[in-house]
């Protein structure tokens, strides 16, 4: 799963920002999730209780916030949310922007003018907003 | 902070050499190359992987004559499917036949992405087809993976020559290794650009005789192997010492 992927990058990055300041513990991770992404937040959740597992990020609060997806055209300027496009995606399409969000590009049109050039405004994939981090 | 910039370095820690093929325009055969060193390094038994980081226009797979091309195996996280002895990735995965319209900093994003999914294992030699120039693909990679040595690609042309000079300029300023220069595509009335190449402190490695048969061989790997193209890139790795045949 995609997910273990993104729990992986987490968990070692929030250790990695604790080795650099060198803390002792890492209180808490506050994570965005893009809606781009289409994480499935069970596993996420799993893969990141798992993956922090004997790591000094084991007894860590992990904050996650939702980020909705929002795409703008660059040929008509007409602004749209994800979702709307969503429901015209077949399986294997969502499954491709779950890996890759930005081969939204290869599936998603603008809603108005059908161009592929657009911008992702907000919402695209998995963000670390901060870490916060004790020492005895 | 990105939690996929420290994943990076992890997926990649187990690759001895990392090698991007790379040149500073298209149609030099950079494509060819990349897939052909892999397939004969491949052949002498080392543990192969080939990255095909051309976003726009992905074209290893063609070269190789990969079937199939479903979504990879998942295991937390991506593992390459093996396509003729070689651990392949590419984007041609997710986007099929599709043209995948990217700009600057979404081609960024796809590359961070990819290459964070992307577990490799321990691989003796990772050849990543570069698309060609100095964009965000080349400079994604210098900033993302450690150590790469670029293997350049160019004609005896003055046009592909000029346009490599400028990348080995961006690479020399950058102190980033280049392990020499291939020249590819030469014909009896080339001119002699081996002076040229050295004279920018990079070594000329070698020459391709145009192959007039290579086309054929696309698509086949078995045969690409037995053209004089793949002949003449074994002798310039054996003669030379470039890579450990």
């Amino acid at each position: 799963m995609h997910e273990w992927s993104l729990a992986e990058g987490v968990i070692s990055t929030a250790i990695s920002v604790a080795r650099d300041n060198e803390a002792d513990n890492i209180r808490s991770i506050n994570i965005k999730i893009g809606e781009l992404q289409q994480v499935e937040m069970d596993i996420f959740n799993l893969a990141l209780e798992e993956t922090a597992k004997g790591t000094m990020a084991e007894d860590s609060e992990m904050n996650i916030s939702f980020d909705a997806a929002v795409l703008k055209c660059r040929s008509c300027g007409k602004e749209w949310d994800f979702e709307k496009s969503k429901q015209d995606l077949s399986e294997d399409e969502k499954e491709s922007i779950h890996f890759l969000p930005d081969f939204a590009h290869t599936y998603i049109r603008c809603p108005d003018c059908k161009s592929p050039d657009f911008r992702i405004l907000k919402g695209r994939g998995v963000w670390i907003d901060s870490v916060e981090l004790e020492s005895r | 902070m990105d939690p996929r910039i420290e994943l990076i370095g992890e997926r990649l820690e187990k690759v001895e050499n990392l090698i991007p093929v790379a040149s500073g325009k298209g149609g030099v055969g950079k494509s060819l190359i990349a897939s052909t060193t892999a397939l004969i390094t491949s052949e002498r038994g080392h543990d192969v992987g080939l990255l095909d980081m051309d976003i726009h226009g992905p074209s290893a797979h063609v070269i190789l004559g990969a079937k199939g091309l479903d979504f990879p195996e998942e295991e937390k996280g991506v593992l390459p499917p093996t396509v003729s002895g070689i651990k392949f990735m590419s984007t041609v995965y997710y986007s099929g036949d599709k043209p995948s319209p990217l700009r600057g900093e979404d081609i960024s994003h796809a590359i961070r992405e990819f290459l964070s999914i992307t577990r490799w294992g321990s691989l003796d030699y990772l050849f990543v087809d570069m698309p060609p120039g100095v964009g965000n693909e080349v400079l994604d990679t210098i900033q993302l993976i450690r150590n790469p040595e670029f293997l350049l690609v160019t004609t005896p042309s003055k046009v592909a020559l000029s346009t490599v000079k400028k990348l080995v300029r961006m690479l020399s300023e950058l102190n980033i290794s280049m392990r020499g220069v291939v020249e590819n595509m030469k014909t009896e009335s080339s001119p002699d650009i081996a002076g040229e190449v050295e004279e920018m402190g990079v070594p000329h490695l070698g020459e391709i005789r145009f192959d007039h048969d290579l086309e054929h061989a696309i698509g086949s790997p078995d045969e690409i192997l037995r053209t004089k193209f793949a002949e003449d890139l074994k002798n310039i790795f054996l003669k030379e010492n470039t890579l450990s045949l």
